[in-house]
């Protein structure tokens, strides 16, 4: 069972956040086939939201066929987004570690390296790399 | 969940109330559809408890007509059974338990939860064998709170339930007021100026001004139809997209605009970012006369904005 936090500086609208935070469950593996989602009304009550968000978010997962709500038991989990890419990430991350101390020994900053990524990523994007 | 669909739970017809000359609340027309949470906004003075105790049936209208679960409030106890409010401050009687008052309860409504009352206190930890009086500000509006859910009511009017409370207290009022109403599906009124509170919790809105309705309709049409631009300093008449603007400060370079759009704002001198909640109230109580706008939703009643679901 995951459970869900929500960032209130943040302009990403609250069902939005929820459905984001399912997806990422699903991608490193978190989450499974099967497992439960929680229960709308636990969600409603520990982030004091309305049910209806917690409902709204639900609806799209089950829209995007990742998740699926059975009446009277809950909402759960049909397919996962890892991937057999799950089973590389821990390799990945570990290279990016050491990128990241490498950008830290030569000045970058957190705000440097995330410009860096995303300039990098937009570019390999438009070149049909990544 | 269609608007049209559903009945609405409370609605409002050319209502007013007015004490000797003046009018504590005037042409409010509105109908708020089932299983919503309203946010009732304004300027203190704007007309909130007065609608709030129109809807119990303790004020009657002096114009119009008000309906909840399309009957007339006043001397209908077959209503004031279906319907739950806590006032202002959570008035309790002071001397009394929390457990007192809860058997108060069971005497005084047809239809009473004690369980239910007794178990949503118990999980909070508020002891039902002090006097209200020496309890936290928190407990006392959790036992106001729940003894207006034990009467399982359909609607729940609340008049700022949350405004004397410690950020806490307020957390954990807001809490148990969404954990019930993903429990009993209920339909939620809730006055209150903390608009950070409100847009977590709300689905509805309605802003009150002067003792009119200034802005009405569910939050995520609201906020999808309004935007905030930033840009070089511009006369703001005239952008592609723009409906109307409710509200433009300008520097000596720069113009930022919250406006109401009805299509979208592609002028590549200007950014384009969503507005909160909190934005768009704040824009729209800052001037009264914004919301007169002449709005795409024809509206029924000058000086009103009203996104139709």
């Amino acid at each position: 069972m995951i459970e869900f936090h929500l960032d209130g500086r943040s302009r990403v609208s609250t069902y939005m956040q929820l459905v984001q935070q399912v997806r990422q469950a699903l991608r490193v593996g978190m989450l499974e086939p099967g497992d439960q989602l929680p229960r709308v009304r636990e969600v409603a009550e520990s982030l004091a939201i309305n049910p209806n968000t917690v409902l709204k978010a639900y609806r799209e997962l089950e829209h995007d066929g990742l998740v699926e709500g059975r009446p009277g038991q809950g909402t759960f989990v049909l397919r996962s987004l890892a991937g057999p890419s799950l089973a590389s990430q821990v390799e990945l991350r570990q290279e990016l570690l050491a990128w990241l101390g490498r950008a830290r020994a030569a000045g970058l900053d957190t705000e440097d390296v995330v410009a860096l990524f995303e300039t990098t990523l937009r570019a390999a994007a438009e070149e049909g790399v990544a | 969940m269609s608007d049209q669909a559903t009945p609405a739970v409370l609605e409002a017809t050319g209502l007013g109330k007015r004490y000797r000359r003046t009018w504590a609340l005037r042409d409010c027309t509105l109908a708020l559809p089932q299983g919503r949470i309203a946010a009732l906004v304004g300027p203190n003075g704007a007309g909130k408890t007065t609608l709030l105790h129109l809807a119990v049936g303790l004020l009657a209208p002096t114009a119009g007509s008000i309906r909840v679960l399309g009957r007339a409030p006043g001397k209908d106890p077959d209503l004031l059974a279906r319907v739950g409010f806590v006032a202002q401050d959570a008035p309790l009687y002071g001397d009394f338990t929390a457990a007192d008052l809860l058997r108060l309860g069971v005497g005084l409504n047809r239809r009473f939860d004690l369980a239910l009352a007794r178990d949503r206190l118990g999980r909070l930890g508020v002891p039902l064998d002090r006097r209200v009086d020496r309890l936290s500000g928190g407990q006392r509006a959790q036992v106001a709170l729940a003894m207006a859910l034990a009467k399982r009511p359909e609607v729940l009017l609340l008049d700022e339930p949350v405004a004397s409370l410690d950020p806490l207290a307020r957390r954990e009022f807001l809490q148990a007021l969404m954990g019930s109403v993903a429990e009993q599906g209920l339909t939620v009124v809730l006055s209150s100026h903390l608009l950070a509170d409100l847009e977590r919790v709300c689905d509805y809105l309605i802003v009150l001004q002067a003792a009119r309705v200034q802005v009405l309709g569910p939050v995520d049409e609201l906020l999808d139809r309004h935007k905030l631009l930033v840009g070089p300093r511009r006369d703001p008449a005239g952008i592609a997209g723009v409906a109307a603007v409710v509200r433009a400060t300008h520097t000596a370079r720069q113009s930022t605009l919250l406006v109401r759009t009805d299509g979208p704002v592609r002028d590549p001198a200007l950014t384009v970012a969503d507005v909160t909640l909190e934005d768009l109230v704040l824009a729209y109580l800052a001037d009264p006369s914004a919301g007169a706008l002449p709005g795409p939703a024809a509206a029924p009643a000058p000086n009103r904005l009203e996104v139709q679901a």
